[in-house]
């Protein structure tokens, strides 16, 4: 998904950062965190897990910015994520902002 | 790469895991199902609300959605078919002081189930409905249901279905409730923020939540679980506070989301203590 | 008055209306109604007097509704009750099966009429019998009181919560139309004289607590909705921490509580009264409302020498077989006194096992069995066996 526009103080938001955690045996495989995340850094993993379901994996952890849509989308509740150590809480914009580019736009 | 981060060395727990029955999981919802996520989305919201889970009830009928409140951690009961909402009122009713969520299904809520919630919506019975609105009778197999579509197959309407879907929305209206939304589960940020205000508000709230049956419907009308979450995206519209007259679910237009209700008046236990317990 | 909940005092009031007097000196306080008649009254009775001893009345909006609400409430942790009569009766039987299976004390009063469907609903029967003994789906065991007056409706009442709180099920009280509209007197104790059984709630830590662990006498503590024990209550076959467990053993484990709670306090449970019973060559079996043509009829028979006694069922289930087992092989006979065509006749049937003779005088329903039809049939019996 794209984003179809850059806010104006794009540059100055001190973006989140995030450690994606997974409870890999309750995962079924779904692949909707994969779909959704909207960072696309989520991937099926080639494991199986104790249901021989594929759990995902994170492809690209630097890039996770902890807006925990893969969390609240998970049917499981297989998968979350937590603010990385040394990312700077208390940015004030960031909870909204995150909310409303993490959730797919609504045309 | 990817198991770098599993492998933290403390792993923190997932945030909602004092809130379910972790000796339950994994719960029985199939690959792709929607109940999943609104029941996430629910605790999330009974977290956020910041109300006192001790007394917290959760309430479930019959069905695959009915089998919500057995992994929620706070005292749930599981009743008979259709009969969650009138299980509840008595709670409630003897017991002011619980906060008592429905969390239930189309099929539970709305055909076995009518009844009752018209007459608790009526009556303004404090509680929170979350109907899981799937479009069929998941748990015995995909049966034509009260919301099923028109047209839509199910093993019961192998050619089509002749019938014509409930409009949860109007309905709970008509009846009365005070807080009226309806959302899918790819809106979970709305789904768990719409709980959040129910709980800490007054009155009958009803949540209508649409969610993918892959298994039982989705298979039987071509639709993949990902291609209905696709249409959540594509095909739905937020428009707070439109006509309840308008939210008929057709997938083939816009299906109109967002709050429609949100209005006060007297709950029956307020308006039978002013009468009944004046001293 | 000290106690708003108890009516100390002497009354004229009928059957319907001790009856609810009764749940308010049990200390109920919620009742689920829904109008059905010959039981409106209870109903009625209760809207204006529950919130006066601080509870709840709510009409529900059928009886299946009526029925969740009590079992709802009495997990709330309050006594809680409702009343109907046949067409009701038969709405309920769902949910008086999750009252069951989830092990939840309440009172479901029927107030009978006669059947089958809407029959006559403003006359009396006992056609509800087998109903109230097996009406739910699946196997289960069942408490159900059948009072003769109006002072007993009162009596019962409190005894059924008793029960039901004591063994943690739904008790019923099998009224019917001529009891309940009957008005007679009716003596209200003082509060300090009505034994009432409270509820035995958990202690220990919370998060250990099982809520259907077996105990010495099969029934587990109860706690509250709201008491912080985080409980999971369903109607599916559970375990001991109440989590649905699908399997014929768990089955067999939840079933055998179940049944072993009532089969094994049967002495604590069941009721009888046996009038002119030490000389008896008949036994008449009576309950309720044809009790009093039985009582009438022993007194008639009793006059022309007949060797006749009465048992009377105050608990009708659970049965008691082995009082009726021991009096077959002391009487000659057993006339069972109903009215309907035959219900509580072929327990007695089976209890006799051939060892007595077991005749019917059944109704057809309508109307209270006229003493005359009992005589005939007794006299019947003697010459029979002078033959």
């Amino acid at each position: 998904m794209d984003f179809w526009r850059v806010p104006l103080d794009a540059e100055e938001v001190i973006v989140s950062r995030g450690i994606v955690h997974f409870v890999e045996d309750r995962c079924k495989g779904c692949g909707y965190c994969i779909q959704f995340c909207p960072k696309k850094i989520l991937q099926t993993s080639t494991r199986f897990n104790k249901k021989s379901y594929h759990p995902p994996e994170v492809t690209k952890p630097e890039e996770c910015v902890n807006c925990h849509f893969c969390e609240i989308i998970c049917p499981e509740l297989a998968i979350y994520s937590v603010e990385a150590p040394g990312s700077e809480p208390g940015e004030a914009q960031q909870p909204d902002d995150a909310g409303d580019t993490c959730c797919p736009p609504v045309k | 790469m990817a198991v770098q981060a599993k492998k933290a060395p403390i792993e923190p727990k997932h945030p909602l895991d004092d809130l379910i029955r972790t000796d339950r999981m994994p719960h029985i919802w199939c690959p792709g199902c929607g109940i999943g996520t609104v029941f996430s989305s629910c605790l999330h919201a009974m977290l956020a609300s910041g109300i006192d889970l001790d007394k917290t009830v959760m309430v479930s009928g019959i069905g695959c959605s009915g089998r919500g409140a057995g992994y929620a951690k706070v005292d749930s009961f599981h009743t008979t078919h259709g009969r969650a909402i009138p299980f509840a009122t008595g709670m409630k009713v003897a017991n002011p002081d619980l906060h008592m969520i429905v969390f239930s299904g189309d099929g539970d809520l709305f055909a076995i189930g009518g009844n009752h919630f018209i007459h608790a919506a009526r009556r303004n019975i404090d509680m929170t409905v979350i109907c899981i609105n799937n479009l069929n009778y998941g748990m015995t197999g995909g049966q034509v249901a009260a919301t099923t579509p028109s047209l839509a197959r199910t093993t019961t309407t192998p050619l089509g279905n002749p019938d014509s879907p409930f409009n949860l929305p109007l309905l709970a209206y008509a009846s009365g409730a005070t807080y009226v939304a309806r959302w899918t589960m790819l809106h979970t940020r709305e789904v768990t923020d719409s709980i959040q205000t129910c709980l800490t508000r007054k009155g009958f709230s009803f949540v209508e939540v649409l969610a993918p049956c892959p298994v039982n419907y989705g298979r039987r009308n071509k639709e993949r679980p990902l291609d209905t979450l696709k249409m959540y995206q594509d095909k739905t519209i937020i428009k707070n506070g439109a006509n309840p007259a308008e939210l008929g679910v057709d997938f083939k237009k816009r299906v109109v989301l967002g709050t429609f209700v949100d209005v006060e008046r007297p709950t029956f236990t307020e308006t039978y203590d002013k009468l009944y317990h004046k001293e | 008055m000290s106690n708003p909940a108890v009516l100390t005092g002497e009354h004229y009031m009928t059957g319907d209306e001790a009856c609810a007097e009764g749940g308010l000196a049990a200390g109920c306080q919620f009742f689920g109604g829904y109008p059905i008649t010959p039981a409106t009254e209870i109903a009625e009775h209760m809207s204006s007097r529950l919130p006066q001893a601080g509870g709840t009345y709510i009409q529900m909006e059928d009886e299946i509704a009526a029925m969740a609400s009590i079992l709802g409430a009495s997990w709330a942790g309050k006594k809680s009750m409702t009343s109907t009569s046949g067409p009701g009766f038969s709405l309920m039987m769902e949910n008086i099966g999750l009252g069951i299976c989830t092990e939840t004390p309440c009172v479901v009063v029927n107030v009978q009429r006669a059947g089958p469907s809407t029959g006559l609903p403003t006359l009396g029967a006992q056609g509800d019998m087998m109903q109230a003994r097996w009406g739910s789906h699946g196997h289960y065991e069942i408490i159900a009181f059948a009072p003769m007056s109006p002072q007993e409706m009162f009596y019962h009442t409190i005894e059924a919560f008793n029960l039901s709180e004591k063994y943690r099920l739904p008790v019923l009280i099998m009224s019917d139309e001529i009891i309940g509209h009957m008005s007679e007197k009716v003596i209200i104790p003082d509060a300090k004289k009505i034994k009432t059984f409270e509820r035995v709630k958990p202690k220990g830590r919370k998060d250990r607590f099982k809520p259907y662990e077996t105990t010495a006498y099969g029934v587990a503590p109860m706690p509250a909705a709201g008491d912080g024990y985080r409980v999971h209550i369903t109607g599916l076959t559970h375990d001991d921490r109440g989590y649905p467990a699908m399997s014929p053993e768990a089955q067999e484990i939840m079933m055998t509580r179940l049944i072993g709670k009532i089969q094994n306090n049967l002495d604590d449970i069941i009721r009888t009264e046996q009038y002119l019973m030490d000389d008896a060559d008949i036994c008449i079996v009576s309950y309720g409302a044809s009790a009093r043509t039985a009582y009438a009829a022993v007194e008639d028979a009793r006059r022309d020498g007949i060797k006749v006694g009465l048992l009377r069922l105050i608990t009708v289930w659970p049965f008691p077989d082995a009082l009726v087992q021991e009096l077959s092989r002391r009487v000659k006979a057993f006339v069972t006194v109903e009215m309907n065509m035959g219900q509580i006749h072929r327990e007695v049937e089976r209890c006799a096992c051939g060892r007595a003779q077991a005749v019917l005088v059944g109704h057809a329903g309508g109307a209270i069995i006229p003493p005359e039809k009992v005589y005939a049939a007794l006299k019947e019996l003697t010459l029979k066996k002078k033959k």
